[in-house]
């Protein structure tokens, strides 16, 4: 069967663009790197792809807040996406990814009106640290399927603290399972700092769309498709899962579906 | 922004201005040229300035402004080394002999006796070149540079843009390797100290944080895992600090070397030009009184990022032939240098991409606007680069061509700006010959310290204090603000243990991203090794201390060090002193005695002199000599790496080399405020036996953790690898294995040793290990690890040295830094 194409969007300053596609080839996808030049010159159409996905780095530097320059882009060249996330193919956003498709209106409802933002976290500095974290059992991401309900993966981010804008928007969130991932302690409980490495409303890592097919989230999923990437691999021979491998799975496995 | 910058046809020409004359320079006499350099600031001696008055007289004309600043960029230590390549005469306890040069004769000639084939290019790159992997396709490119007179006067863009310099060194290693890995190393005053300070002097903590800011800023941008590095702090950093950076990328092999030839386009790429780090921003006198700043560059790590995205495409369609980056002296460092490989060159500053359109033609040649490159292309090709620099949203300009006529000339809208024979640039420098002075201190030769027995609650005490320890404690709150595992190849991560914080000893890079699939496991791991208190008693014994200590850290992840490629980064004060150059020669021998006795050849290093400030009476202070000795080696297969936390209880614990009583220039004696005699010495033939023996033991799995003896000794690294593991420790010291007789507990548990780790073997294979190492000359069982949270001394009267709970010697740990950079 032909590998699914996965649109790879880059602008400057993205840097995790390398690494996430050779993650999305390990799975079986095809993925193609494109630049937002390539998109506003019309060189690159994403309904042609089966797959978009944003990866993570500091998009035009995030010089006017994170991801926000590639949102408006998003906003002003990228109107098919929203289509493409429509016909329910998987859209995929990793940290400064995720942030722009939030700022974009993307997520979590896709009505384009940006109800989520993000701040510099609580504690002042950019962060890197593996966190524990708890899927949403009732999440209908297609991006989870046969993934345990936690599993660790890395952050490194300055401004990821997901904020809200009024609390009646958590309740929406809850109601709509949108929120796919918490940050949770080593035991699954809700925790503070450092478990929630940034500060976010109800520890909130990851956002899904209501249709499960639009993923945002800021832990990096491709740095961990390998058992050695696990900062203890040398404590433990052997892991059930490389947790960021399995969503990058389940999405090229969907692909072909 | 872009509204506020000029495209370059929109400068007005300044053919008058370009073409200003040094008016009556050949008649100027010695003292009248002295006092023309002072003005300005060329730096260059007498003796320099009479060979560049007789060149121009040869001439038969004044110098252009734009030339004398060309010679003196040219000719000044950053380019030249001149302190390295010059005679020296010197004096080692009264014995004079005369070195023709220090480069060659220490470093460099170790490199040529070693004749490693794995060595690519040594030395005349902009970074070391070395083979990496199993299949010979790739090649890993190597380099640390400092930033230290930047960092003294803005730490924040000081530390940033010496992380840019180095990773676009890397960038222009050869034909251009991707970047990696990059490291930084800080310098710094106690981050406690509060004292009195002269003007203009920053208080060290704010420093500290500030270069932190500036590294995490930039290099997260980059998409670089920041992974490895280190701290050092002491009072003799707090008014000049030192900051080092380093990088490492991959290349494939072909890309390793590079030749421009004549008719080949010269092509700027990457930022714009601006007035920002043009040193020579003070010809009119006034301006003399004005702060240095003006020298100062602006970092913008995106333009970077845009350049290495572009730079790295282009090389692999091979549409450049040379490629070299603009670091000191901007343009007129690098447009020469490309000149110099290639036999000529002419250029058109007017064509150059500005930031303002205010810059007076020689401001051009000479800023150091940071993020630009300079590419020889052949014209055949020029259309295609343009397209992939476009794509990436880079700026290019052809500047002008490469020329057969010997001369650099440089032109601003066909006005002349400067015309110079390179034969002259390259080959006029005179040096002269310099007068080093070394004499054994008394320190060295100091009584050894005494310690009253029975001292048990002291011993305890010791190793709180020395956890505690701004140079021994945890690094966490620094790390976590790098992004040490972008580009998912950080295998070995700087942070290590159960809770992922404990100190590892080096990080282990595994490049799949960079290389596919081809080369499966291989990697490599990259250390440090520091330790300027030693280099205040015996910068010799320091210099081998540094080497032996990168080393045992390698050994500690299961690199192979077989294959192992050196560094130097030496940071002293102003070798005008023959004192001071009598210590830098001296640490430049046990440089060479290290690389030929560990049989690591150097491969790229740099030398930063005259660190050195007024102080408080008005007099200079100098930094204490410095030397950072940076190593990498391949990690054959990284699924075989180990890390510093132990693993399991019940296991036996194995300490490898001898413990002497060396206490000299130590951690413990620092703290009890006595000073110890007996400097480390290493034993290169020694440890790279037992080194041998113990990495033969890991590739067969005998090995669960490893952690190296370093400040602090046997202490500090058990407690470390106790509390990462969460597992409790029993020593005992007894069954060290001791050059000497050691009575007292306080030598055997804080003794800096050299070329010494603790390990830890599965109990179930404990016989298998002892056959392994059977080569390794001293290896003993010395504990165990057991289930009781605790690290347990037994003496060797057979009675409890010290029995504390690993959770308060991980609490007091974690505490200093933390706290201070709260």
């Amino acid at each position: 069967m032909k590998a699914p194409r996965i649109l790879i969007l880059r602008a400057p300053g993205v840097n995790c663009d390398v690494e996430t596609a050779a993650a999305l080839k390990f799975v079986g996808g095809a993925p193609e790197p494109a630049t937002m030049a390539d998109v506003r010159a019309g060189r690159v159409r994403v309904l042609d792809y089966a797959m978009a996905v944003f990866p993570g780095g500091f998009s035009y530097g995030d010089d006017l807040g994170a991801g926000k320059v590639l949102a408006v882009q998003i906003r002003g060249y990228l109107n098919d996406l929203r289509h493409f996330v429509r016909q329910k193919r998987p859209v995929l956003g990793v940290c400064n990814g995720f942030q722009a498709l939030v700022k974009a209106g993307l997520l979590p409802f896709g009505s384009g009106d940006p109800s989520a933002g993000f701040a510099a976290n609580d504690s002042g500095r950019f962060e890197a640290r593996w966190v524990h974290l708890r899927l949403n059992t009732q999440s209908p991401s297609l991006f989870f399927r046969g993934l345990p309900e936690m599993i660790e993966l890395p952050v490194a981010h300055g401004e990821g603290k997901l904020v809200l804008k009024s609390p009646r928007q958590l309740e929406d969130l809850k109601k709509n399972h949108s929120i796919a991932m918490q940050y949770v302690s080593d035991d699954g409980k809700l925790a503070g700092y450092p478990a929630n490495p940034n500060g976010s409303v109800f520890n909130i890592a990851a956002l899904s769309n209501p249709e499960g097919n639009c993923l945002g989230l800021m832990p990096h999923p491709e740095r961990f498709t390998d058992i050695h990437h696990h900062p203890n691999w040398t404590r433990q021979t052997f892991f059930k899962h490389c947790a960021g491998l399995e969503i990058f799975r389940n999405a090229v496995d969907y692909c072909r579906s | 922004m872009k509204s506020s910058v000029l495209t370059p046809s929109a400068v007005p020409p300044r053919a008058a201005a370009a073409q200003r004359m040094a008016e009556g320079f050949l008649r100027l006499s010695a003292r009248g040229l002295s006092e023309l350099s002072r003005r300005s600031l060329w730096s260059l001696s007498g003796q320099e300035l009479l060979a560049a008055q007789a060149y121009f007289k040869k001439e038969g004309r004044d110098p252009t402004w734009a030339e004398m600043e060309t010679v003196a960029q040219y000719w000044s230590e950053h380019c030249r080394h001149k302190t390295f390549n010059s005679p020296i005469a010197y004096s080692d306890n009264g014995r004079t002999r005369r070195i023709k040069s220090l480069f060659a004769e220490t470093v460099a000639k170790a490199t040529r006796d070693l004749k490693k084939p794995w060595c690519l290019s040594t030395f005349k790159d902009n970074a070391g070149i070395v083979s990496f992997g199993k299949s010979g396709k790739w090649a890993l490119a190597l380099k640390a540079e400092t930033h230290n007179h930047p960092c003294a006067l803005e730490p924040y863009g000081g530390a940033a843009t010496g992380l840019g310099g180095v990773v676009r060194d890397v960038l222009a290693a050869g034909l251009g390797a991707k970047p990696v890995l990059a490291t930084d190393v800080f310098c710094f005053g106690r981050p406690d100290d509060r004292g009195p300070l002269p003007e203009g002097a920053l208080p060290p903590l704010r420093g500290l944080l500030s270069a932190v800011a500036g590294v995490g800023d930039y290099g997260n941008r980059l998409g670089i895992p920041l992974a490895g590095g280190g701290l050092w702090f002491e009072d003799g950093y707090r008014l000049t600090p030192l900051v080092f950076a380093g990088c490492a990328g991959i290349l494939p092999r072909w890309a390793a070397g590079k030749k421009a030839l004549p008719g080949d386009l010269i092509v700027a790429a990457g930022g714009r030009t601006g007035k920002d780090g043009i040193h020579g921003a003070t010809f009119s006198s006034a301006e003399l009184n004005g702060s240095a700043h003006a020298a100062l560059q602006i970092g913008h790590a995106i333009n970077e990022k845009k350049l290495l995205d572009a730079l790295l495409r282009a090389r692999d369609e091979k549409l450049y032939r040379f490629v070299t980056d603009c670091g000191a002296g901007g343009f007129s460092c690098a447009v020469t240098e490309l000149a110099q490989a290639a036999g000529g060159a002419r250029v058109d500053m007017e064509k150059a991409p500005l930031k303002t359109g205010d810059l007076e033609p020689w401001e051009i040649w000479l800023s150091e606007s940071q993020e630009r490159m300079v590419l020889a292309v052949p014209p055949s090709s020029l259309r295609a680069l343009e397209k992939v620099f476009a794509a990436a949203s880079c700026e290019t300009a052809v500047l002008g061509e490469i020329t057969r006529g010997g001369r650099i000339t440089v032109e601003h809208g066909g006005a002349r700006v400067a015309d110079l024979s390179l034969d002259f640039l390259e080959n006029g420098l005179p040096l002269a010959e310099r007068k080093a002075v070394w004499k054994t201190p008394k320190a060295a030769k100091a009584a050894k310290p005494s310690f009253k027995s029975g001292a048990g609650t002291r011993c305890a005490d010791i190793l709180a204090r020395a956890l505690a320890h701004p140079n021994v404690c945890s690094r966490e709150s620094v790390v976590r603000r790098y992004d040490y595992e972008v580009q998912a190849g950080t295998v070995i991560k700087p942070l290590q243990g159960v809770k992922h914080d404990g100190p590892g000893d080096a990080c282990v890079i595994w490049p799949r991203a960079a290389v596919g699939e081809s080369e499966g496991f291989s990697g490599f791991a990259l250390a440090h090794g520091l330790n300027p208190s030693y280099g205040k008693i015996d910068p010799y014994w320091m210099a081998m201390a540094c080497v032996d200590e990168a080393l045992r850290n390698l050994v500690c992840v299961g690199a192979d060090i077989s294959q192992t490629a050196l560094l130097d980064n030496f940071c002293w004060g102003s070798p005008d002193n023959p004192e001071i150059l009598g210590s830098l020669v001296r640490a430049a021998l046990g440089c060479y005695d290290a690389a030929k006795g560990f049989e690591a050849p150097f491969v790229s290093g740099k030398d930063s002199l005259f660190n050195e400030a007024k102080g408080a009476s008005g007099k200079n202070v100098a930094v204490p000599g410095t030397l950072l000795i940076t190593a990498a080696a391949p990690v054959r297969d990284v699924r075989k790496s180990v890390t510093m936390d132990v693993k399991a209880p019940g296991n036996p614990l194995y300490l490898l080399g001898w413990t002497s009583a060396d206490l000299a220039g130590s951690l413990c004696a620092e703290i009890l405020g006595v000073e110890g005699a007996g400097l480390p010495r290493v034993e290169p033939a020694a440890a790279l036996k037992g080194f041998r023996a113990v990495l033969a033991a890991m590739d067969k799995g005998l090995v669960l953790s490893a952690h190296d003896l370093s400040e602090g000794g046997l202490a500090v690294a058990a407690a470390e690898m106790a509390f990462s593991g969460e597992f409790g420790l029993r020593l005992d010291l007894d069954a060290i294995a001791c050059k000497g007789v050691i009575y007292s507990p306080e030598f055997l548990l804080f003794s800096e040793s050299p070329s010494r780790i603790l390990l830890e073997v599965p109990a179930d294979r404990e016989a298998e290990f002892v056959r392994a190492t059977k080569s390794a000359p001293a290896l003993r069982c010395v504990g165990r690890t057991i289930a009781n949270p605790v690290l347990k001394v037994k003496g060797l009267d057979g009675l409890s040295v010290m029995e504390e709970p690993i959770s308060a010697l991980k609490a007091g740990w974690q505490k200093t830094l933390s706290e201070a950079l709260a």
